[in-house]
């Protein structure tokens, strides 16, 4: 695709500085380790790879949060949102969930989606507090704003952290925002935050070596199997 | 009264089914275990069907009669049984009888739940429906609320500890990892659930002191069996199970009222009622099937029935002696925890497994070597309605 940088200039909004977020590792309930880490935008069209299979999966508004995620993924690889991050987790190299969201000003997070491609194991929990912990402890942030597209999402966010309801507007449309401050977060962190810093060079090397994507018909089995955990 | 034997069993992978309706479910079942029978087109006499919900969350009442229908079983005689989540041990009760009556001849019993069209919340009120309706449901209580306070009771009278229920967890997944039925296959790591500071999230408190991976799941699923006369038994394919021992007792319906509320009575006495009509013991059995809805009745039943004494079954489970291969195998299937809790299908599904794992039909990671014997706890409420059967191999 031929870039002319010179509009590009122009249609490119300017970013706010954000600090990396400082990579961990995560022990899951199978004992399994899970690598958390920032996505470089490079590493974009690989996710989407894991991504578009869900984009068809009706159950728990897979197909929803997965067309939202691809688009907004996309449009940080073609430089078409304001200062948007997105973190990983990856098990043996293998992405097993995605988060992402943004920096509405240098006050106030814009939390957009939460994807997690293997289930039962809490992935989407430990993403979501990896985001949370992001804006607040990295990012400098006073506040994010969520919505939930899901019922599990609802429980997981609104009822678990419990986040405070207002009556702003989320980007993404849907019913009002709910806002985690730094005082919900304090208060939660403890049991909903976890992670040792820094990673194991073996769980490193692996992790940045590739990031893995398991077929089609894996990730379809993964979440709407028959088991459907 | 005539020697019952079960001659075909048959069930589906318990989890969410969202492409199935209830009635496919159960037909699905009921198709396995007459085809395990060999019974083709053969005439069923009565059909009894173990559910709890189908009124409540499926709006479906009268379901063994359209289960007779859609089975094309017409004009066999169809009831439903609803006895909470003893239900399908209830049915099975039923075809027992009806069949050692002499009133029937070939009889099916099918069990089965679909709680997964609802949210958790929703599975958890319609479970919380058997609670007192006056003295405990208003008041917010839930079954894991029950379980936890009862937890924290046996912790202290027995000493019961984390680690023993961690115990229980960990055997239980990893049996559910090698059975293709159960609805969690999954294997758990203790350090992932209970030593890494990180199983905070991975299993948080769910009723304190209980866990999330203390509890089972909330699953769809149904269950099948077949029972004739044993005498008729011979001329099928497969080996007869004969159902040598069935017990049934009820207690309070609060907790509270209990004289003691760790002391599970209906569970004792349905037990004692079983083993003592099979002429057998507790050591006597060489696998057995309890409801561990919660991991910690999965130890108190082990003692209820006499497997251990009062205060031991946490120390037998931490031991291994509740393990494949150990004194006595408990929940080889993975048990409610990780097969997953239909509640209606449940009691029948564990005389599915018994009824395979006595006619030595398992895969060598799951079968109990040269098992002769077999013993299922179907727990009804909080253990105010518990059914028990002690089921036996025929040699053939």
């Amino acid at each position: 695709m031929i870039v002319d940088m010179e509009l590009e200039a122009v249609l490119r909004p300017t970013q706010y500085p954000m600090p990396p977020y400082p990579p961990k590792v995560i022990t899951l309930a199978n004992g399994k380790k899970m690598v958390v880490r920032q996505a470089e935008r490079e590493d974009v069209p690989v996710i989407l790879k894991s991504v578009h299979p869900c984009l068809f999966i009706e159950r728990d508004y897979y197909d929803i949060v997965s067309a939202r995620l691809y688009g907004e993924l996309l449009a940080w690889y073609r430089h078409r949102v304001k200062s948007e991050y997105c973190l990983i987790g990856q098990v043996d190299g293998y992405l097993v969930g995605a988060v992402n969201g943004r920096l509405e000003n240098e006050k106030v997070g814009m939390s957009y989606h939460t994807l997690a491609i293997d289930r039962g194991l809490r992935i989407g929990s430990h993403l979501f507090a990896a985001k949370m912990e992001y804006h607040l402890e990295y990012l400098g942030q006073e506040e994010v704003l969520i919505v939930a597209e899901s019922p599990i999402g609802f429980r997981r966010w609104m009822i678990e952290y419990p986040l405070e309801k207002t009556n702003i507007p989320h980007e993404l449309g849907g019913g009002d925002s709910y806002r985690l401050t730094r005082d919900i977060y304090n208060k939660a962190k403890a049991r909903l935050v976890v992670g040792d810093r820094p990673v194991p060079p073996d769980l490193w090397e692996i992790a940045t070596r590739d990031i893995l994507f398991a077929d089609e018909d894996a990730i379809h089995e993964k979440i709407a199997g028959l088991k459907g955990r | 009264m005539r020697d019952v034997a079960i001659i075909g069993a048959g069930m589906i992978p318990f989890g969410r089914r969202d492409e199935d309706t209830l009635m496919e479910m159960l037909a699905y079942a009921s198709l396995k275990a007459l085809d395990d029978a060999g019974l083709g087109d053969g005439t069923v006499d009565a059909v009894y069907l173990g559910n709890m919900g189908g009124g409540i969350i499926q709006h479906q009442t009268s379901i063994a009669s359209s289960l007779v229908d859609r089975l094309s079983l017409l004009p066999a005689a169809a009831e439903t049984v609803e006895n909470g989540p003893a239900s399908g041990g209830s049915a099975l009760k039923n075809g027992l009888l009806a069949v050692a009556s002499g009133y029937y001849d070939v009889v099916l019993v099918v069990g089965g739940e679909k709680m997964r069209e609802v949210t958790g919340w929703r599975a958890t009120d319609f479970v919380a429906t058997m609670t007192h309706p006056q003295a405990e449901y208003p008041y917010g209580i839930t079954l894991p609320g029950m379980a936890g306070m009862f937890t924290r009771l046996y912790m202290e009278k027995y000493g019961v500890t984390r680690e023993m229920l961690v115990a229980v967890a960990l055997k239980n997944q990893e049996m559910g990892a090698l059975n293709p039925y159960a609805h969690v296959e999954m294997a758990l790591s203790r350090e992932g659930i209970f030593e890494s500071p990180h199983a905070v999230v991975n299993n948080p408190t769910v009723a304190d002191p209980l866990h999330l991976y203390d509890a089972c799941p909330v699953s769809d699923g149904a269950a099948a069996v077949v029972l004739c006369p044993l005498e008729m038994a011979k001329k099928f394919g497969k080996v007869p199970v004969l159902i040598a021992g069935f017990g049934q007792a009820t207690d309070t319906h609060t907790l509270q009222e209990r004289d003691d509320p760790t002391d599970l009575k209906a569970v004792s006495l349905a037990a004692q009622q079983a083993l003592d009509r099979a002429k057998l013991k507790p050591a006597d059995i060489h696998v057995a099937e309890l409801h561990d809805a919660f991991t910690i009745l999965e130890i108190a039943e082990s003692e209820h029935v006499g497997f251990f004494k009062k205060g031991e079954g946490g120390k037998a489970a931490e031991a291994g002696k509740t393990r494949l291969g150990g004194q006595i195998p408990i929940n080889v299937s993975g048990g409610l925890k990780a097969r997953g809790h239909p509640v209606g299908a449940t009691g029948v599904a564990q005389a599915v497994e018994i009824v395979f794992q006595l006619r030595h039909e398992l895969p060598k990671n799951r079968q109990v070597k040269n098992a002769e014997t077999g013993l299922t706890i179907n727990f009804g409420g909080f253990g105010n309605n518990v059914t028990c059967f002690v089921l036996r191999r025929v040699q053939p």
